[in-house]
């Protein structure tokens, strides 16, 4: 293809380098300065028909908010997206952008499985609108005079499903009140992603411009426990949306999983994440140092984890010994390409085509070594990934005193168990009509991984405004 | 309702008791929560947390009162969050309380039941004490601990027994033995239907092993360590009938026939060394 114009070169992201970062939990991805962004944004060709878009799980329009880069009109490019996703701070911050937006912009070669390096980096460019929005105070205004301010939604759920929900329904007027079973909001983005990775002044500006919008927020009130959907409804709730998540995590089922210092990958997240174990004693809640950390899984989990895990060694005068077992290869790994960088800057050390078989502890119940199986990659899986098939025989022992299992959550059934009229299907999610995310029970929507299984920040956000404009035209008929 | 419909949990301490003066101190605390005193059932529990700084720990509810909207929660000043709640004075507010966590336990008609509280336990035994004789049980509790000063709810107990027993490590008080002693002779007398037991591990494991050979159904209220409470974490995971199970959601009563007790034993001691490390900071 023969450019007629040149082109500014791909813009290289600032960062915050390695040997430094390690040592803390501050942001990594420094972002984009506005010359940067100005010249990433005119490599974007304006495609007339372009596919970026489809690529979004929220439709963004893509090409507008970079046309409007192009010409320094940042804030116009703030409500661009903003008629579309409510997060850019967030979203560009932690969207799997290769596997979405850019593995659709025309500059990645079709049938490609992540992304190419040329592809506009679209997710930086959020970024740096998002966060010229934050930083300008730029307001959205939401409908006045609505007649839907009669009705009150009961959002259960601060993650990204039910944050931007309530988002949604808020800017149409109506009266949203967003249940948290946690003490913070947030949901997965505050326990479960670092905040190297999503700063918590970003997290917390965006949830309290929702709370400028009228959202109110009851944290610590468990639906399903305290309260039941049915009594929703009676004190005068119209709706519900359900953003549960998937929080309840998977083990392997190997021998001695349930060691000392065997964590799944939610608790040491959430201890870390959450509770700012990593600010022990000051704050209270304690976690574990490892000495030869394991962390089994191939997802931006387990990178999370890994990255956790050797900053935690870091900052404890421990050497660094941070290895991520996959039992596939580093193609296959479904964590985002960036966050596989990052782990390897960091000095994260990878095992690949290895399958975890047993924990072996000492005389006080704590892990000391793994046992696994070597694996060959064989025929492609249900995923279109190959599927790894272990070795007979090819047993190998390694050591470890701190395992991390992040091999996937399930749905956590809290509120299914006592609502048996939501029909689960058989890995107890939640199923729903796709049209409208209507679950079995009138009137209560869904979305995020309780439908569906564990996906991504954005294509919860994609279910949650589905289920939204579903739920105003739900609220009309009323 | 008070405080409108969504009164939410207001956390404040409305009342204030010291048990046990020291070694180890255990104290009551009254604390308002409308929503969970309409909902809690025997044998659930809160997550609370002293202040945004603190851990999530569980505790037992021992009492309701729907009435007044309140919950009362019985702890020993163990580590360092309970001996910051131990600081709690009346009108302070908790920075997080949720619950009814777990499941309640099974309420009904047995037969005999034989209930048994070690400890602290004593406070968690006496909802279900009281539930289990509200349905026409009949009630032979036996309670023990260290010595006499140490022994909590002493009346409440007996008023909701048919059947009273009382043991101290050191004789000062009722038989001098373990409440294991006193089991082995009730059942030895008679049959009984149901075991119910919670204290120190090691008193739940010799529960268990005695009425095992005896084949009494027996039930016990696991003290796992917990995070979130609310089945997200995997920390309180036990192994029970060779199944790994979350002591937050699929308990926290299990059989304790099928408990691994070892497990369960060294998995409590994760974090000794963090914890001697802590308390010692005066914090």
């Amino acid at each position: 293809m023969e450019a007629k114009k040149p082109r500014p070169e791909i813009q290289q992201v600032r960062e915050f380098e390695a040997a430094k970062r390690v040592c803390g939990f501050d942001e990594v991805v420094l972002g984009f300065t506005q010359e940067q962004a100005d010249k990433e944004a005119l490599r974007c060709l304006q495609c007339k028909n372009p596919a970026c878009i489809s690529g979004c799980p929220v439709g963004i329009d893509i090409k507008k908010f970079i046309y409007q880069v192009t010409q320094k009109d940042y804030k116009g490019a703030y409500f661009t997206i903003r008629e579309k996703n409510d997060f850019p701070s967030i979203c560009g911050r932690i969207c799997p952008a290769e596997y979405q937006c850019r593995k659709a912009c025309i500059l990645t070669k079709k049938g490609s499985s992540f992304a190419a390096p040329e592809a506009i980096n679209v997710h930086f460019l959020e970024r740096f609108v998002g966060d010229y929005g934050m930083n300008n105070d730029l307001e959205v205004s939401s409908e006045e005079s609505s007649n839907l301010a009669k009705f009150k939604v009961a959002v259960v759920g601060s993650g990204p499903a039910g944050i931007c929900c309530a988002g949604e329904l808020a800017r149409r007027g109506v009266k949203v009140v967003v249940f948290e079973g946690l003490h913070k909001t947030g949901g997965v983005l505050r326990y479960g992603i670092p905040p190297f990775r999503l700063p918590r002044n970003i997290l917390d500006f965006e949830i309290d411009y929702l709370k400028k919008m009228g959202v109110e927020f009851i944290p610590n009130f468990i639906i399903g426990k305290v309260k039941t959907l049915d009594e929703l409804f009676k004190e005068g709730f119209s709706a519900i949306f359900l953003g549960l998540g998937a929080g309840t995590p998977s083990f392997l089922g190997a021998q001695g999983e349930n060691l000392c210092n065997i964590y799944s990958a939610n608790e040491f997240l959430t201890r870390v994440n959450l509770m700012s174990a990593y600010k022990f004693p000051e704050f209270h809640t304690p976690v574990n140092i490892g000495r030869h950390v394991v962390v089994i899984g191939g997802g931006n989990t387990a990178m999370d984890a890994a990255r956790v895990a050797l900053r935690l060694q870091k900052m404890n005068g421990v050497a660094s010994d941070t290895t991520i077992f996959y039992r596939r290869t580093e193609v296959e790994m479904p964590a985002r390409r960036l966050e596989i960088e990052h782990a390897k800057e960091e000095g994260v050390k990878f095992r690949f085509l290895v399958k975890p078989e047993e924990f072996i502890g000492d005389e006080k119940g704590f892990v000391k070594k793994i046992r696994c199986l070597k694996c060959e990659l064989g025929e492609p899986d249900s995923s279109g990934r190959r599927s790894p098939v272990p070795i007979g025989g090819s047993d190998f022992e390694s050591d470890c005193d701190l395992a991390v299992i992040a091999v996937g959550l399930k749905a956590n059934q809290i509120l299914t168990k006592v609502t048996p009229q939501l029909k689960t299907d058989k890995y107890g999610d939640l199923v729903v009509n796709p049209e409208t995310m209507e679950t079995s029970v009138g009137g209560v929507f869904a979305g995020g991984d309780i439908v569906g299984g564990e996906g991504t920040v954005i294509e919860a956000m994609g279910m949650a405004k589905k289920a939204s404009s579903a739920i105003i035209n739900y609220l009309k008929k009323k | 309702m008070p405080g409108g419909i969504f009164f939410g949990t207001d956390m404040k301490i409305i009342e204030k008791e010291i048990l046990t003066k020291e070694n180890p101190v255990i104290t009551r605390l009254g604390v308002i929560a409308p929503a969970i005193a309409l909902k809690a059932e025997p044998g659930q529990f809160v997550v609370l947390m002293t202040s945004e700084e603190g851990e999530r720990i569980p505790l037992t509810i021992v009492e309701k009162d729907e009435a007044r909207g309140t919950i009362s929660l019985i702890f020993q000043e163990a580590g360092l969050t309970t001996k910051l709640l131990g600081k709690f004075k009346i009108g302070d507010t908790l920075y997080s309380l949720a619950g009814p966590l777990g499941h309640a336990t099974e309420i009904k008609n047995y037969g005999s039941v034989i209930i048994i509280g070690g400890g602290v336990g004593l406070a968690e035994i006496l909802p279900v004490a009281r539930a289990l004789k509200k349905e026409g049980n009949h009630i032979s509790t036996i309670i023990g601990a260290r010595a006499k000063e140490m022994l909590i709810l002493e009346g409440e107990l007996k008023n909701t027994s048919d059947e009273f027993y009382v043991t101290t490590d050191n004789g000062s008080y009722g038989r001098k033995g373990f409440t294991t002693d006193v089991l082995t002779e009730l059942i030895q007398k008679k049959n009984y239907d149901l075991v119910y037991a919670v204290g120190p591990i090691p008193m739940m494991k010799r529960v268990a092993s005695i009425t095992k050979n005896a084949k009494i159904k027996t039930l016990v209220s696991l003290n796992a360590l917990m995070v979130d409470a609310t089945g997200m974490c995997g920390c309180c995971r036990v192994t029970v009938s060779g199944q790994t199970k979350f002591s937050c959601v699929d308990g926290p009563e299990f059989d304790a026939h099928a408990v691994d007790w070892e497990e369960l034993e060294k998995r409590n001691k994760v974090y000794s060394d963090k914890e001697s490390h802590i308390c010692k900071l005066n914090l």
